[in-house]
């Protein structure tokens, strides 16, 4: 009898202890979007020299989108990955600049690099809402036929890229 | 006394602050109840643990906006929670479903409570039967 609260305290333990052990992120929600087509907009351009997009861009070949930010400082992280991305895997990677303006973009890509085929402002951050963004860095995995398969929140790293990326590209290819 | 009892009243007194801003607010005043109340069950998804009726998350802001919008287009209170459901999940709501997956979730309480009135029952019967 003695025994129960030193069981029910293992269990407790073990309870807390696993999801800590795996590794996962309680901030980091799950996509109702994955499966699903692209919700419909259209972006207009931001910098010079760049188009802007619609969903209709994202039916022909396998894409990435990534909603990004001149003033999300994660953002910074991933552009040498995502342009690396971007040649490795022949892949086009279309930009959501979140709640920007063209004054502070322009410089920005300048100086942490610009992976982009082409940029749509999302002004007021409607179109990310579409999306089920809830924070910008939020990078997107499109197929052929314009099904969102895959988002990842955070910055896509060189080790992202090698986990989750390159065998899930390889797999759409297929 | 009366005066400590006072002033202990206004020092631990808490108000909770207002996050929807005056000009937020719909002019219509039955619209923008329905907006509080639905509001009050939606979560803010950068700060988990709070409505996006109380926070002021840019993206909670944005939230609010687009409930009263939508209210204001003509969306039943219903099809403002599917319009979210559909972008951000079921955890976009405070109170989740009752269904298959969220039975365990919504019985614990019960289950809790009736082990420990067992326990209870079985630890009181020991006694008296000492006495």
């Amino acid at each position: 009898m003695n025994k129960i609260p030193l069981i029910l305290f293992a269990v407790l333990v073990v309870f807390f202890v696993v999801p800590m052990l795996k590794g996962k992120d309680p901030a980091i929600l799950e996509s109702v979007m994955l499966g699903k087509q692209v919700p419909e907009f259209s972006l207009p351009a931001v910098v010079k020299g760049k188009k802007g997009f619609s969903s209709k861009d994202l039916r022909a070949t396998p894409a990435i989108v990534n909603v990004f930010s001149s003033w999300c400082m994660e953002c910074r992280l991933e552009q040498g990955t995502l342009e690396a991305i971007g040649q490795i895997e022949n892949i086009p990677i279309y930009g959501i600049d979140y709640k920007d303006t063209p004054e502070k973009l322009a410089p920005w890509l300048k100086e942490h690099g610009d992976p982009y085929t082409a940029i749509g402002t999302d002004t007021d951050g409607h179109v990310a809402i579409d999306w089920g963004v809830y924070g910008v860095p939020e990078t997107f995995v499109i197929d052929a036929k314009g099904i969102i398969r895959y988002k990842y929140v955070g910055a896509v790293t060189d080790e992202v890229y090698r986990a989750i990326f390159r065998p899930l590209l390889a797999e759409l290819r297929q | 006394m009366k005066f400590w009892f006072l002033l202990f009243m206004l020092v631990t007194a808490s108000f909770s602050a207002l996050a929807v801003e005056p000009d937020e607010r719909l002019k219509d005043p039955v619209l923008e109840a329905r907006a509080r109340e639905i509001s009050k069950d939606l979560r803010c998804l950068v700060c988990q643990g709070q409505a996006i009726d109380d926070s002021n998350a840019d993206l909670a802001k944005d939230l609010r906006v687009l409930v009263r919008k939508r209210l204001t287009a003509g969306d039943t209170d219903e099809e403002v929670r599917q319009f979210l459901k559909d972008r951000y999940g079921d955890f976009i709501l405070l109170n989740p479903p009752v269904e298959k997956k969220t039975l365990l979730l919504w019985l614990t309480p019960a289950i809790v409570l009736g082990a420990g009135l067992i326990v209870a029952g079985v630890f009181v019967r020991k006694r008296s039967g000492q006495g």
